[in-house]
């Protein structure tokens, strides 16, 4: 710590970082307070990219409201579509074939490759490491253009809906996932080489922003940032939906590999991890879409559908981010009554003050990076 | 090549000058009515318009250079629009940045803002005085040439601090502050291993320290002894920092300081301290092509004596050889500068410190002790003539034996069974996605 001598007077100073700020991922705006370098507190405002999501939720039919789940996690859409899809399902009794389970599994592991890829390319930014950066892009835009192939869109895709995907797969689909998943492998060594393994890059990221377990169960942080902490909790294995209980995969925790448990580096560690994780699940699924029947699609995407007056269902997910969850609830009516979203961002962003204290200015932007927040769905 | 040339061409024999010049009307009457005081200004004259030229020509081909190796690292092609394989493009952004409105806050310190830039720009520009490119490629060859680059670096870090504090920024004045903690810091290792040279050459002169070097490759100070064989890596990093590259790029780090002391800055303004930035990097380099590599000596023997005997036309001749030997050094230099920029994350203010004041100031002083001592004891030729290629041998062994020992040791990234390091041919191995189509 700085220690000033009694002569010299020194002068906190209020910093206000973002909305419009490079490090921000977006437009949060932190108010820091600093004695030079030195991070007193902080204090995150959001609300800049509220579109109110969950009253217009209320005024749409049930399939489209997948469109405003797109723009929730915008670098997740697949897996928000996934969410309230299953939420619906659940609601109005829909059936999906295994089938198209088999394909949604495969794309929104795609999908959590893509996000993570995305999370590990800014957070590489975040620290000054600007080709880790573009190595990732280069493969997450793989991944783009095999959606844009299944949903012929590249970012907000609208495909998972309620009773199965919107398009059925091409022919060569399996076979152009597969070969994507043999390059993966490879590629995920080279994000080793280029980051995990850097010196420079461990010394900015260990033993910084450590979040303990215990804070990181009160703030009610989920997904990487709470596996980071060492705690096993992933709904995928923990309260399967889909065909997640017939998929052999690791959860990854941190495990203080290069300093205290729950630092960033162990954030970041698990996300790399997950990556892995997410291709095993992949194969997996690919290997079943190809014996499974079916059709992709049990009710048409145009269809009104009417739940039963009175149910409300809470269905989680995990998303790249953490728990995603999804209250709905039905008055009989087309459109839901009530639609409240539970948001694993800004879960985990809340978290952002308890471990910033008494870090430096740039830590600070390393602990924001190792967050992986997304103000979409924070604000929403 | 072609700065060369012309360079080779504005200051090569002032004898062509001195024919050409007498005969125009309007310089050719002054210079004879006040030869004092006129022939220095015309040689000033001449000298700014070359070393600005120089900047210029240099600052476009590096700023295109950077873009290149970075898209090459990142799997990009870089600029390919503008011109043939976007050669143009830097002067494209010049002429933008030209074309720019000029920005000033309305509660910046208008005099301070102004004079900032140009502060730090005309720091860079006098550093090219006493940098030597050939036998009499030089504008002014100083005897305290080395104190004189010494001090004209530290006015950077006035003029720094006037356009931090000036803009009224907050962004600014941190990257102010990280700056001047920076560049006041690096200064010291930088300076001791002035010294060390200086020790070793007797000369504070550009030129002089350069033709200590002649000779065979292994007569580089670089090769002098296993001390100034780790001075030279020492200046190399410590001059990162002086430039502020990556990884001590800080003082701009566009992901936290959005764009440091400079945030305020638009249009000619900005490209000033733009075009210091990439000529800094220049200056540094060739300043340890001049103390390590042997500046403008090829490292050949018999071209290094050809060089120095030669008259008439063929003293052009070895300009121009002696020009291209060090443009070569520097460029390399520069490219390895580049090349860590695009590899390395940036670290942090206080381990920026750490690395100054804990590593390269305690080892600077040792390669300073040891290797004046080495001098004393050995005097320069302990084997006779062949002493310092046995020097070379001795400073390359001692660097094996230390890279030999890094490599044995387990690299902190082997924890993980996944983590081993990639292979070449697993890279080719593996299918392309064919994600198109």
């Amino acid at each position: 710590m700085i220690e000033a001598g009694a002569d010299i007077r020194t002068e906190e100073f209020l910093l206000n970082m973002g909305p419009q700020h490079p490090a921000t991922h977006g437009v949060l705006r932190l108010v820091v307070r600093t004695d030079g370098e030195l991070v007193l507190d902080c204090e995150c405002h959001i609300g800049y990219l509220h579109r109110c999501f969950e009253k217009c939720a209320e005024g749409n039919p049930y399939t489209s409201v997948i469109p405003y789940t797109d723009r929730m996690d915008y670098l997740a859409a697949m897996c928000n579509n996934q969410s309230f899809s299953l939420a619906v399902e659940k609601l109005a009794k829909i059936e999906v074939t295994d089938r198209a389970r088999w394909m949604r599994m495969a794309t929104v592991e795609l999908q959590r490759i893509a996000s993570h890829l995305m999370a590990v390319g800014t957070y590489g930014l975040d620290v000054g490491a600007i080709t880790a950066f573009l190595h990732c892009f280069r493969e997450r835009e793989r991944i783009l253009d095999l959606f844009e192939e299944m949903s012929g869109q590249r970012l907000n895709y609208s495909y998972i809906v309620p009773g199965g995907v919107l398009y059925d797969w091409p022919d060569d689909m399996p076979k152009k996932i597969e070969n994507f998943c043999d390059q993966m492998e490879v590629r995920i060594r080279e994000y080793n080489d280029l980051l995990s393994g850097n010196g420079i890059f461990i010394k900015r990221t260990a033993d910084i922003g450590v979040l303990p377990a215990d804070v990181a169960i009160a703030w009610g942080c989920t997904g990487p940032v709470l596996r980071g902490s060492g705690i096993k909790r992933d709904l995928r294995k923990d309260r399967p939906y889909e065909f997640y209980d017939q998929v052999e995969f690791d959860v990854p925790v941190g495990r203080g590999l290069h300093g205290t448990l729950g630092d960033c580096w162990d954030r970041y560690w698990v996300r790399v991890q997950e990556m892995s994780e997410s291709i095993k699940i992949i194969r997996q699924s690919i290997s079943k879409y190809s014996t499974s029947t079916g059709k992709y699609l049990t009710t048409p995407a145009n269809k009104q559908l009417r739940p039963p007056k009175g149910e409300a269902v809470y269905h989680t997910t995990e998303n790249p981010r953490g728990e995603l969850g999804y209250y709905v609830v039905s008055d009989g009516e087309p459109i839901p009554y009530r639609v409240k979203a539970r948001a694993p961002s800004f879960c985990n962003v809340a978290v952002l003050p308890e471990i910033s204290r008494g870090t430096m200015v740039a830590d600070l932007v390393a602990i924001l990076g190792s967050l992986d927040i997304v103000l979409g769905e924070i604000d929403r | 090549m072609l700065t060369g040339l012309l360079l080779a061409a504005g200051s090569a024999g002032r004898g062509l000058i001195d024919l050409d010049l007498t005969s125009l009307p309007l310089v050719g009457e002054m210079l004879a009515e006040h030869p004092t005081i006129a022939w220095p200004l015309l040689m000033l004259a001449i000298g700014c318009g070359v070393v600005i030229g120089y900047i210029t020509v240099f600052s476009l081909l590096a700023v295109y250079a950077e873009r290149k190796i970075s898209a090459f690292m990142q799997s990009r092609l870089g600029p390919m629009e503008v011109g043939p394989y976007g050669l143009l493009q830097t002067a494209a952004d010049g002429l933008k940045l030209l074309a720019k409105e000029d920005i000033i806050p309305r509660d910046a310190d208008k005099l301070l803002y102004i004079i900032g830039p140009i502060f730090v720009f005309t720091g860079v520009w006098l550093s090219f005085v006493v940098l030597p490119y050939g036998p009499d490629l030089i504008v002014a060859d100083l005897n305290v040439g080395l104190l004189f680059l010494a001090a004209v670096a530290s006015i950077e870090v006035v003029g720094v601090l006037m356009a931090g504090w000036a803009s009224n920024n907050k962004w600014a004045l941190f990257g102010t502050m990280r700056m001047i903690t920076q560049l006041v810091s690096y200064e010291i290792p930088i300076g001791l291993s002035f010294v060390a040279v200086v020790a070793i050459s007797g000369s504070l002169s550009m030129q002089e320290i350069t033709l200590d070097q002649q000779g065979w490759f292994w007569n580089w100070y670089l090769f002098r002894n296993p001390f100034l064989f780790v001075g030279f890596f020492l200046y190399f990093i410590a001059s990162l920092a002086e430039t502020k590259r990556a990884p001590f790029d800080l003082p701009e780090a566009e992901s936290e300081l959005v764009a440091g002391f400079h945030t305020e800055y638009t249009g000619m303004r900005f490209s000033l301290f733009f075009l210091a930035e990439y000529a800094a990097m220049y200056v540094v380099s060739a300043t340890a092509a001049v103390l390590f590599l042997g500046g403008w000596c090829t490292g050949f023997a018999f071209i290094d004596s050809w060089m120095m005997e030669s008259a008439g036309f063929q003293r052009v001749l070895a300009n121009v050889v002696g020009l291209t030997s060090i443009t070569i050094k520097a460029w390399f230099l520069v490219a390895v500068m580049m090349w860590l920029r695009w590899t390395l994350p940036r670290i942090r203010l206080d381990q920026v410190m750490y690395v100054c004041l804990k590593v390269l100031l305690p080892f600077s002083f040792g390669v300073l002790v040891f290797s004046t001592l080495w001098e004393l004891v050995t005097d320069g030729t302990l084997f006779g003539d062949w002493w310092p290629l046995f020097q070379f041998l001795i400073s390359i062994g001692g660097f094996g034996l230390l890279m030999m020992n890094f490599m044995a040791k387990e690299r902190p990234y082997d924890i993980e069974a996944d983590f081993r390091p990639l292979r070449h041919s697993e890279v080719h191995a593996a299918p392309d996605a064919g994600a198109r189509g």
